[in-house]
């Protein structure tokens, strides 16, 4: 994997991300828009039936991520804990989404599929990995809650936050817009160390 | 003065708030031992920003993690501690409480109507589990448990002959198959036992065992180390991003099992395990028994 930096800032144009790689090293300035699996459900709901989103996602980057956030006596919102959550549960419906939505960048943890990636080709898209569990380090990117929606119906980790962001990273690419996915190929590397392990337990090592 | 329902609020209240601020010092020194060796680039910065986030997490007094879980508690509860029912009463609101204020993220959804309780209690939530035994003392443990790292757990109900092959196999196949989504570098729990419910149980209570401590059975512990060097191997590392730092651990328990039967539960837990620990008395004192990373002045110590 290569290891470039890129300081970028929403909006993202095609030619922003098209110049990134995998293994490419993002940190990122301006509206980052959670949504996890009842905000997916929720917008797809409404954009297949011909309605609009509470707030026009594209070229803005969409992070899997249910924060926490306590309230300020002054009625404002502040973020303590956002980092991301597991990406793969949104792989069903990602596709749709960024064809729908126009997202650029997808910030999560783990890694999506082929599906995801397939739309990232196609539709000139990222996918970035924000290290797992480092709630409070996401945190102290996150500048200001710029609104946040569907908190009564969906409660406050599947709400629809949208975050205004200063340098928030690093962020590795690991789905890049020609549809290469790191993960992908790491896996399958891992899958061969795991035969050469098991052969040195004296362990069966089928498939 | 006897011990009242609400110094155990109090107390539970101080293991909740210090497992979901503060990382237990075993955990913390694993992974700073970890960055130390790690020598790939892209694996030693994702540990980088792991240390960054605990220290910020401890020096702030906010959550190590957004998922601040599913509320787990032990209880090792003498016969003749004053307060049984108390104790659960007091353990749902702690809970409650921590919620309110911020320490944890709502988390107990009702799945039939996807309703969210808002403070993290609901049915059989925080989920309790209490194991009498003698004395007057009541020993708790409270561990908040990531809901990604709940995804690998597996049940193998293997034929005793294969047993232990099935075991060793098990555990790395789990690694293997779920990659990146339990945030790696994990701590294995596992458990052998007769039935399927005792095997993943005492596998989940397994990863309370502080890192680096062996069973002290030794043929049980060399498995623990063997299964522990076979995962370092794999190059997972931490979020999948290679590297020899997989896993931080592997604990093993059991039960006796049935003449026909090997359950073999194999549970996870991410690198942000939070757990704390304490002691409380019948004349309502009662301390921490977890170290944990603490604030000190201008930087975060043991």
């Amino acid at each position: 994997m290569s290891a470039r930096e890129f300081h970028l800032r929403t909006p993202l144009s095609d030619s922003d991300v098209e110049r990134l790689r995998i293994g490419d090293i993002v940190y990122l300035s301006g509206t980052v828009v959670t949504a996890r699996d009842e905000a997916h459900e929720l917008a797809l709901e409404i954009l297949r039936s011909g309605g609009q989103l509470p707030v026009d996602l594209r070229g803005l980057a969409l992070y899997h991520c249910g924060p926490v956030a306590v309230k300020q006596p002054d009625g404002s919102w502040k973020v303590i804990a956002a980092g991301p959550t597991t990406s793969m549960r949104m792989e069903s419906v990602e596709p749709e989404f960024i064809e729908r939505t126009g997202v650029k960048m997808i910030i999560g943890k783990g890694g999506m599929g082929p599906r995801t990636a397939e739309a990232m080709r196609k539709f000139k898209a990222v996918y970035a990995v924000f290290t797992g569990g480092a709630g409070a380090l996401a945190a102290e990117a996150i500048k200001s809650v710029k609104a946040v929606h569907w908190l009564d119906k969906l409660g406050m980790a599947e709400a629809m936050w949208v975050f205004e962001v200063e340098e928030f990273g690093p962020l590795t690419i690991t789905i890049d817009s020609t549809g290469a996915n790191y993960y992908e190929t790491r896996l399958r590397e891992v899958a061969e160390n795991a035969r050469a392990v098991k052969r040195e337990l004296g362990l069966p090592a089928e498939e | 003065m006897g011990l009242t329902e609400q110094d155990l609020v109090a107390a539970f209240y101080e293991m909740v708030t210090t497992a979901a601020t503060s990382i237990p010092e075993d955990v913390y020194k694993a992974l700073r031992e970890g960055y130390e060796r790690e020598t790939n680039p892209i694996a030693k910065r994702q540990l980088g920003a792991i240390l960054k986030d605990i220290e910020i997490a401890c020096s702030r007094k906010v959550p190590i993690c957004q998922d601040t879980g599913t509320p787990y508690f032990f209880f090792e509860m003498g016969e003749n501690f004053p307060l049984r029912l108390g104790a659960v009463r007091a353990a749902v609101e702690a809970v409650r409480r921590a919620t309110k204020d911020g320490y944890l993220r709502p988390n107990a959804v009702d799945p039939f109507y996807k309703k969210n309780s808002g403070d993290n209690t609901g049915r059989y939530i925080p989920w309790i589990h209490i194991d009498l035994v003698e004395g007057d003392q009541l020993r708790a443990w409270f561990m908040t448990k990531g809901g990604g790292s709940e995804a690998p757990a597996t049940l193998i109900m293997s034929e005793p002959i294969l047993g232990f092959e099935k075991l060793k196999s098990g555990v790395i196949d789990t690694i293997v198959k779920y990659g990146p989504l339990p945030c790696p570098p994990v701590i294995v729990g596992v458990a052998v036992a007769a039935g399927a419910d005792i095997a993943l149980t005492l596998a989940k209570k397994a990863l309370l065992r502080p890192i680096g401590e062996r069973n002290p059975d030794p043929n049980i512990a060399k498995l623990e180390v063997e299964l522990l060097n076979a995962l370092n191997k794999l190059g997972l590392g931490p979020h999948g991003f290679g590297g020899g730092v997989t896993a931080l651990d592997v604990k093993i328990d059991y039960a006796y099992r049935h003449p026909a039967t090997f359950a073999i539960g194999i549970v996870t837990s991410c690198w942000a395990t939070r757990r704390a620990s304490a002691i409380i008395r019948p004349d309502g004192s009662w301390e921490l028994t977890s170290k944990h990373i603490r604030y000190v002045g201008g930087g975060c110590t043991l």
